[in-house]
């Protein structure tokens, strides 16, 4: 898996460039470096605990709902349709609400250190980019992916136990 | 007196004839020690100092990193440039207004970063435009250019913009007098009807943004260089002249007549004294501010109509001359603000003058003429003292903050180290060839950092592999930490470094912004979200609001464009990370290309030429699927009946959906 995220990542500009250099001599070390292998369910990240409450509040999903148009909507639909990212449908029934605001705010050490989030990176072939949202309002995107679950498959919130 | 400038003209052409002939076989020997360590800089590692060099004729600014030598940006001020599209988006036009119209190149000469108790301060650096008189102000968190302040009724505006301790002012003066108010008269009547004016523009201490405050009108000589007071002479600024016998012709000859001609001495102020006593006449006249706004990234632009002339007849104690030996050009002040050293190009000693010396001259009223209501103290009254014989052509002075300056050479081609007190000449050391300034970091404030000094030289010759006829102008790096000066390395600059200005990185590098935040984006054509993303007609005006991120843009299929038609497109860069601008070129797009950085709109307006179907993509790579970042614009004939469509994935809009 690691040849392949490497591959991946960097194959494309060694190919073109023609450095020839081994991995360790290119500049993006964040994203070569031998990722410590961490299958923690939350991810990697500050966010370690997230208190979910039910009903869903309301202010949260209105401003997540805000955010993800203006800085998540061009690559993640609201469905299970990938386009450029996963679609969005279901995402709280499948990851951590942890793992979900650490991918959104520490994008760059997921995709260096995180397994699952490796996975994506595979599937998809577009990094992730850091689009800069703070902890507070990748809360408000969660909460917005909640109320999303409900309304594009009925259920929410199953992978709090994962 | 011509005897004396023959001879000098005869010593210019034997050295540089012997400097140039020998310098090959000295190179070697001139680089002592591990010079290659000390100027190198790893992989990875930063280099100590920012030098902000002038373009000269590119009329832009670059920035290099100092011990290295590495280029790091260049970045636009006075001319366009393709290459981002400034001076060709519709947000950066503007910058480029002038009372002469769109003016889209310049000559920029003189770097002055924004000071706070006659030290940098890393928040602005200001630049002169000579041709047409311009400031420009470039914000050093985003190394751009956001405001550019045209200079009225001055031609050449050479002696610019020098900056004062607290960066109350910048000041310059015209280095071609000109009839004021412009009129058709006959060349020969010079004397009679061209003046000079010393202009004092302030700078917001906020904002940074610069304002005309008042202009004083002087005798039709040729203002050159300036440089402001510090310290105790804060308050005060001085000016050199030459031509102060008023030529018209043949400067070159008939500008070098004197022995001497005259520094300018202005108390501003005094000066502001003055104008809030009412003495400024106020004149109609018309110059341009152009306004970058830091949140839409558009640039406005306003006609300004009025200048507010002072003038030293009506104004006694507030401006004075004082005899500078030959055609001087350079004027610096050491960091105590005791000692101005003025450079006579033609001479070959060099006039030190005391800053208490001038004020006690001035006190009693020892002077020896007066010229245009202006007291001309005694040369000898306001001497420090004479530095005989450094060199040959004298330009410009620097000091290193422990009492010793380095005065460029041009004639001699050397850099030359003296005591400023005792006026003695401690080391000298050649360049290649004929250096104009010289900049050591903080060199012209009131605590010079001092440890390097780079002298940009004017003639290159046989430093670097050829070019052809033109080359690459030369910079040489020393090393000043020591008693003697030692060469470190010399790199090739771009366009023609006039003066540079050198800022320890750690005063700039913590403000640098990474992108702009998008939620602070107010460009009316802004897209915050691709479900922004739109087209729309206002007659033969069509509007794209489109938005790029890794690795799409959006809408990229576009359909009812028609021949006729002016297409903008407004391209929002939705990324939130640092290093990701994107870019927007299309076929046959008569302009240019853009680069949008993140969180940032631009617009490039296309006219398209012929029906078919047109291709768009990003120009900077960006992300593995760069290359897919591409888009289609379909044009159809006037008067067809095509609708506007736009789309992505499929997922095509109409005007009715909006």
């Amino acid at each position: 898996m690691m040849i392949k995220y490497v591959f991946s990542v960097l194959g494309l500009c060694i190919l073109m460039l023609g450095c020839g250099g081994s991995a360790e001599d290119s500049t993006n070390s964040a994203s070569v470096e031998e990722p410590e292998v961490v299958a923690d369910p939350r991810g990697v990240g500050e966010v370690k605990n997230v208190t979910l409450k039910d009903p869903l509040e309301e202010d949260r999903i209105s401003n997540g709902k805000a955010i993800y148009e203006m800085k998540c909507s061009a690559c993640h639909k609201l469905t299970d349709q990938r386009v450029v990212g996963p679609g969005w449908a279901g995402v709280t029934n499948n990851r951590r609400p942890e793992w979900i605001m650490n991918m959104i705010t520490n994008v760059d050490v997921m995709l260096a250190k995180d397994p699952q989030a490796q996975a994506l990176l595979e599937e998809c072939l577009t990094r992730m980019p850091n689009q800069g949202v703070s902890i507070g309002d990748a809360r408000d995107i969660l909460e917005f992916m909640r109320q999303n679950d409900l309304d594009q498959v009925g259920s929410k919130d199953q992978a709090i136990n994962n | 007196m011509k005897n004396l400038f023959i001879a000098i003209l005869a010593v210019m052409l034997i050295s540089s004839v012997v400097y140039m002939g020998c310098s090959r076989k000295d190179a070697s020997s001139i680089v002592q020690g591990n010079a290659a360590s000390e100027a190198y800089v790893p992989p990875g590692e930063y280099d100590e100092f920012y030098a902000f060099m002038s373009g000269g004729f590119s009329g832009q600014i670059t920035a290099y990193g100092l011990p290295s030598g590495r280029l790091l940006k260049e970045i636009p001020v006075f001319s366009v440039c393709p290459e981002n599209g400034y001076g060709f988006s519709e947000e950066t036009k503007a910058m480029f207004q002038t009372s002469y119209g769109d003016v889209p190149w310049d000559d920029s000469h003189h770097i002055e970063l924004s000071q706070t108790d006659g030290e940098f301060d890393g928040r602005w650096l200001f630049v002169n435009a000579n041709n047409t008189p311009r400031i420009a102000r470039v914000d050093l968190s985003t190394f751009e250019t956001v405001e550019i302040l045209e200079i009225p009724d001055v031609a050449g505006l050479h002696c610019a913009p020098f900056i004062t301790e607290n960066s109350e002012y910048l000041v310059s003066g015209t280095r071609f007098s000109v009839p004021i108010p412009q009129e058709d008269v006959s060349i020969s009547t010079y004397k009679e009807n061209f003046k000079g004016l010393i202009n004092y523009v302030s700078v917001d201490e906020e904002s940074g943004e610069m304002e005309l405050s008042f202009q004083i009108e002087m005798p039709g000589f040729n203002y050159d260089l300036a440089r402001n007071g510090k310290g105790k002479s804060h308050g005060w600024s001085f000016l050199t002249t030459y031509n102060s016998e008023q030529a018209y012709s043949l400067l070159e000859v008939n500008a070098s007549q004197r022995d001497k001609d005259l520094l300018a001495i202005v108390n501003w102020k005094k000066a502001e004294e003055y104008l809030a006593q009412g003495k400024a006449n106020t004149r109609q006249t018309s110059y341009y501010h152009n306004l970058m706004d830091h949140s839409s990234h558009i640039a406005e632009s306003t006609e300004m109509t009025t200048s507010q002339i002072l003038t030293p007849a009506d104004c006694p104690g507030m401006v004075y001359f004082i005899p500078v030996p030959k055609s001087p050009h350079g004027c610096d002040v050491d960091p105590t603000g005791e000692y101005i050293v003025g450079n006579g190009k033609l001479s070959a000693d060099m006039s030190i003058y005391s800053f208490d010396k001038l004020m006690a001259a001035i006190e009693q009223e020892d002077f020896a003429d007066e010229i245009a209501g202006i007291p001309v103290i005694n040369y000898e009254s306001g001497l420090h003292g004479i530095l005989t014989k450094p060199g040959l052509g004298p330009l410009h002075t620097e000091f290193d903050g422990k009492g010793n300056a380095y005065t460029t050479f041009f004639i001699s081609s050397e850099v030359v180290k003296w005591d400023v007190e005792e006026l003695e000449v401690l080391d000298r050391q050649s360049t290649f060839y004929s250096p104009g300034h010289l900049v050591i970091p903080g060199g012209e404030t009131r605590k010079p950092f001092g440890k390097y000094l780079v002298a940009m030289n004017k003639i290159t010759k046989d430093r670097y592999l050829p070019t052809g006829p033109e080359l690459a102008h030369s910079a040489q790096l020393f090393d000043i930490s020591g008693e003697k000066m030692r060469l470190l390395l010399d790199f090739p600059t771009k366009g023609e470094p006039h003066y540079a200005q050198a800022i320890p990185a750690d005063l700039v590098q913590p403000n640098a912004l990474k992108f702009y935040p998008i939620e602070d984006n107010t460009h009316p054509y802004v897209a915050k979200g691709e479900g922004q993303a739109k087209v729309e007609r206002n007659g033969n005006e069509v509007h794209v609001s489109m938005t790029a991120i890794r690795s799409h843009l959006a809408p990229d299929n576009i359909e009812g464009i028609k021949l006729g038609d002016e297409v903008y497109f407004h391209v929002t860069n939705l990324e939130q990370d640092w290093d990701v601008p994107h870019g927007f070129a299309i076929q046959g797009a008569n302009n240019a290309e853009i680069l949008i950085m993140p969180g940032q709109t631009r617009t490039l307006k296309w006219q398209p030429r012929r029906v078919g179907v047109f291709a768009f993509y990003c120009t900077d790579f960006c992300s593995a699927l760069h290359q897919e970042m591409s888009g289609y614009v379909r044009v159809s004939p006037s008067g067809s009946d095509v609708p506007l469509m736009w789309g992505l994935n499929d997922e095509n809009h109409s005007e009715e959906s909006l």
